[in-house]
Formats: structure tokens, sequence, C-alpha cells
């Protein structure tokens, strides 16, 4: 005999189990079946959300914390499970006199019921609860090791004291935080994404989650995490040499596809800057995770004399809804209807003021004169370089008919450096390139070496240039991969 | 509360430098340019001095400045070396 308020077990008794919750009109409908099957048979019915529903009796257990909704595997409610043996032998899911009698074998259930009515959810199947239940009752995949703070530390304070943080706050990896993060991919959570750097140690999609949850991310924001944390590993990108390097360059993340929009990314007003969670979480947990994973921990091999604040995290998306000109993932040679990720070895963003120009000829050497000038005017073919190209500039383009084509043309032939101008000790400056490269015209940046990007608010007749770090083979090269979700 | 650890959780090996020989005379010195601008004349500088003092030197280069040293190189100035000068001024 069971009594009233037994907490439910995993191991359940022959005879007939229902599972049922008060919120839900079906299975108040039903309450009079219940009833009746309690009177001719063996019957447990668990409830969900009330120990008095449907009826304050002995053989009504209370199931609110869903132990044995979870263990018996119920999704919908009211199911009906017949057990013989110790084993389930038939079950019912809703409403459904012919279903009920036959699995009872008792005639004439629910007369005075409709033939069918369909049921609601189980609360175990509940967005908001299904992690926390997974936890709760052992069926966590992650293999991490579990870190307990205790109630006496201060939850913030405790996790600055791992070393675990940029600087700011983070968001405490609970398990359940972190199997809800392991929803937004498809991928396993032991799946190995990347050797990361400086340690080159193996990085797997949990390790990824455990930090995109500490950054702040959602979980829709995962894959373009996962997947911009596959370019910055490519040994193409060299993220060792970006860490290592005493410059102030980081890794600038840019997003072009469907997804940028379906995530809510920001590539309008303040697009390089702050406000919006998803640019701003996504490249806080790339950076978190080279930190905490692969060991690049700023005075330790992250070297940089004075850093820049986008090593906090920089990622924007390409404005391409407005955009005439193709995108930069178009030029890495993806189609628009993919989602791709491009990481570029970068600086923080200097502004291009040019609030005369009405003529794209004018604008393009405007906008070259401050190119040349970026990473510094010594420097030539060596490092590379993004352009970010605002609206209200763009508009001189499109209204001009100009193409990616046509600009790209235009300006390199701008960025030709007459090399007797920057070389060693001309101008009175001992900096510059070798003496025996005098006498050339030297382009800036090397033939795919400009990355120009679309984004920026409606007003305002500012652009950006972001400049690089050592390029090619012996340095770091941008990386586009499309994200897999 | 209980967290789930963010690191890599992997004890990692540390290695202390060989300790500074007390005296050159008689070992071999390798001499690393990491391919910085003007690390070659720090070298033959240095190298200049350890010559003039009997001291023998092989020189080394690492094909960039921006990546780890190869491990056949590592390999090599290890097997044939006793100590290293690095240069990596600009």
């Amino acid at each position: 005999m069971k009594t009233k308020n037994e907490a439910p077990l995993g191991n359940f008794p022959d005879g007939l189990i229902a599972v049922v919750k008060e919120d839900c009109p079906t299975c108040s409908l039903i309450s009079p079946v219940l009833e009746h099957l309690a009177e001719e048979m063996d019957l447990t019915v668990y409830s969900q959300d009330n120990p008095a529903f449907p009826f304050d009796t002995e053989w009504v257990v209370d199931d609110t914390d869903l132990r044995a909704s979870w263990n018996l595997n119920v999704d919908t409610v009211p199911t009906l499970i017949k057990r013989t043996g110790g084993t389930e032998t038939d079950r019912a899911v809703g409403w459904n006199r012919s279903s009920w009698e036959q699995l009872t074998g008792l005639n004439n259930l629910g007369v005075d019921l409709p033939d069918f009515r369909p049921g609601c959810g189980s609360l175990t199947v509940h967005p908001e609860r299904i992690d926390k239940l997974r936890v709760r009752f052992g069926e966590s995949k992650l293999a991490s090791k579990r870190i307990e703070i205790s109630e006496l530390e201060d939850e913030h304070e405790a996790l600055f004291s791992h070393g675990w943080s940029d600087g700011l706050p983070i968001v405490a990896p609970t398990e359940t935080r972190v199997m809800q993060m392991l929803e937004g991919t498809s991928r396993e959570p032991n799946d190995v994404v990347a050797l990361a750097p400086p340690n080159l140690v193996e990085c797997n999609v949990e390790k990824i989650a455990i930090n995109a949850v500490m950054a702040g991310c959602r979980p829709e924001y995962l894959p373009i995490v996962i997947t911009a944390i596959e370019a910055i590993c490519n040994q193409n990108f060299n993220m060792h040499g970006v860490l290592a390097t005493t410059m102030s360059v980081g890794p600038i993340l840019v997003v072009n596809g469907p997804i940028a929009g379906e995530i809510g990314m920001n590539w309008g007003i303040n697009a390089l800057g702050h406000g919006n969670r998803a640019n701003s979480t996504i490249g806080r947990a790339v950076q978190l995770v080279i930190r905490n994973v692969g060991g690049g921990i700023p005075g330790g091999i992250d070297r940089a004399t004075l850093g820049h604040m986008g090593k906090q995290g920089f990622c924007f998306a390409e404005d391409e809804e407005n955009s005439p000109w193709t995108t930069l993932s178009e030029v890495k040679g993806f189609e628009r209807t993919q989602n791709t990720v491009t990481a570029f070895c970068g600086e923080g963003p200097a502004l291009i003021v040019d609030q005369t120009s009405r003529s794209p000829e004018s604008l393009t050497r405007s906008l070259a004169a401050s190119l040349l000038k970026a990473v510094s005017t010594r420097v030539v073919i060596a490092m590379d370089g993004m352009l970010v190209l605002s609206p209200e500039h763009m508009d001189r383009y499109r209204a001009a008919g100009w193409d990616r084509n046509r600009f790209m043309t235009e300006i390199y032939d701008c960025l030709l450096v007459d090399s007797d101008t920057i070389i060693r000790g001309a101008g009175g400056i001992e900096d510059g390139i070798p003496a025996d490269w005098a006498g050339n015209q030297i382009p800036k940046f090397r033939p795919e070496g400009l990355l120009v990007v679309h984004a920026g608010g409606p007003a305002g007749l500012f652009s950006a240039f972001i400049g690089g770090w050592k390029n090619g083979p012996t340095g770091s090269d941008p990386v586009t991969l499309e994200i897999k979700k | 509360m209980r967290v789930l650890d963010p690191t890599s959780e992997q004890k990692l090996n540390t290695r202390r430098p060989t300790a500074r020989p007390k005296s050159l005379i008689g070992l071999t010195v390798a001499l690393l340019d990491i391919s910085k601008p003007k690390g070659d004349r720090f070298l033959d500088r240095i190298e200049d001095g350890l010559v003039a003092a009997g001291i023998k030197v092989e020189r080394f280069c690492k094909p960039t400045y921006t990546k780890p040293a190869p491990a056949d190189l590592r390999y090599e100035i290890a097997t044939k070396c006793d100590a290293v000068i690095e240069a990596l001024a600009d």
C-alpha cells in the first residue's frame, strides 16, 4: 500500500501507472476514468504539479520532483502504462478510449467522454526543466571536473579566484547551463575541435561550451564560437604567434550569412562597439577558450606590449542586406546562403573621417590616404588590413555604380607607395624599408591583403580601418570557415 | 554551487632551463637568430667575441619569429650544443 506523498521510485510495481498534471485539460477530463480504474485494478497515479490531483487519495503519488515521470520516460500527459513481471508491457499516450480499453482489458471506459483527446507536454520535456532533470537524475554526458563553490564563498569572487576570468565577471558554468549551451550544436561534447594554442591541448565541444557559458553566450551562438575556435587554431591563422607577439593584435571575427540575423547580431549602429549580446559574448568566449584551455594568458605567453580592448572579444557581422557589393564570405568563395566566420588578426579600429567627398574617386583617395597609415606608414606588403566601410560612404559607390571589383582596383592604385619616401632615414626617420628597395612603387597591401567589410549605422560619413599583423606563412593569414550547426 | 572546470585539466610538464655554465671554455655555444631584423648583426658581434675567447660557436636560424622553433631545429641545437644565446632584438 502506497502512502500519500511517498517519494517516487525508479523501480515501479506491476499493474497500471498513469502520469498526469493538473494543468492539462485532458488529464482533468479523464479523472473519472482513473477513479474507475483504481476501483477495478491496482493503479498508481503520478501527479506532476499537484499531489492532490486528480484526487487527494493514497493511490495518487506526489511526483512534483518529476523523478517517476523522468524514469518512466514520459513526454506526454496523460500517459497510461501497464507493467507486468517487472517490465513495461503496454503504453497509451493521451486519451484514446480504444487504446485504454485494450491496455486495461476493461470495456466501456469513459463512455461520456469523446473517443479521443490529445494530451499535453509532460513537465519533464519542458525546455527550461529538461537539462536540470538530466543533471539531477545522472544522465550527464559531461566529463569535466566538478568544482564545488561553498555556500560561504561569494560566487563571483570564487570564480575570479580560479583565474578563469578575463577581468570581467563571468557566468558560473553550472552543469545545467552547460547542458543547455550544448543544445546549440549537434556535435557531441567529447568531439575534439582543435588543438588550442599555446599549450596545444585538445579542445573539445564541452570545454568550448563551458567557456561560452562563462562569456554569457546563448546556445544559438555556440556554433559560431566553435567555428571561430577552429579558424584561429588553424595553422594559417597562427594563434600562437598572435598571442606571443608584442604587437597589440588579437582575433577579429566577422560573421556572414543568415545566422547573423537569426541570432540578432549587430552590423548597424555601433557594430564595432558594445551593446549587443551576440557580438560581445562570441568574441569573448573565443578568448576565454584560448585563456582557459590553451593557456594563453596575458603576461604569460600573451606578450602584447599594449594590447587593445578588442582582445576582450571582437566580433561583428557584415551588413549584407544593405550592401550593393559581394560580401566578405563571397570573396572567400562561399555562397550568401552559407554561414561563415572569418578570423582576422588585427589591432583596434581607427576611424577614417571624410565628410566632404561626394565622388567615389575622391573618397577612394581619402580612404587610401588613411589606410597608408595602417600599422605604420613605413610598413608595406608585410601586413594586412581591414576596411570597414560605413553605409554613407558606401552610398557614394552605390550611386556611382561601382562594384567591389572596381573599388578594389581603384583603391589599390591609390595604395602604391613611392619606396624612396619610406626607406630608412627618409624624412629624417630611421625606421623604414631597406635602402635597396629604393626606386620602386610598392603596394601597401599584398593582393589579397585588404579585407573590405560593410557595416555601421545609417548616419555618419565615417569608416574604419583595422591594421593587421605579419602576414603570410611566417605570420597570420585570415581564415574563413563555414559554420556547421 | 557546483561548476565545471573550463580548463584543459592537464597538468603541464614544466621544464627549467639548463643551469648556466660557470664557464664557456670548452663548450659549444648555439647562436639562434629568430629572424627578427638586425638579429644577425647582434649575433655576429657575439660570435666575434666568443670566437676570440676560443669558444666554439654554431649558428642557427628560426624560419620565422612568429612561430615556435621547429622540433628538428630544437633537437639539433640540443644535440650539438651546450648553451644557447638567442637574439630577440629588432
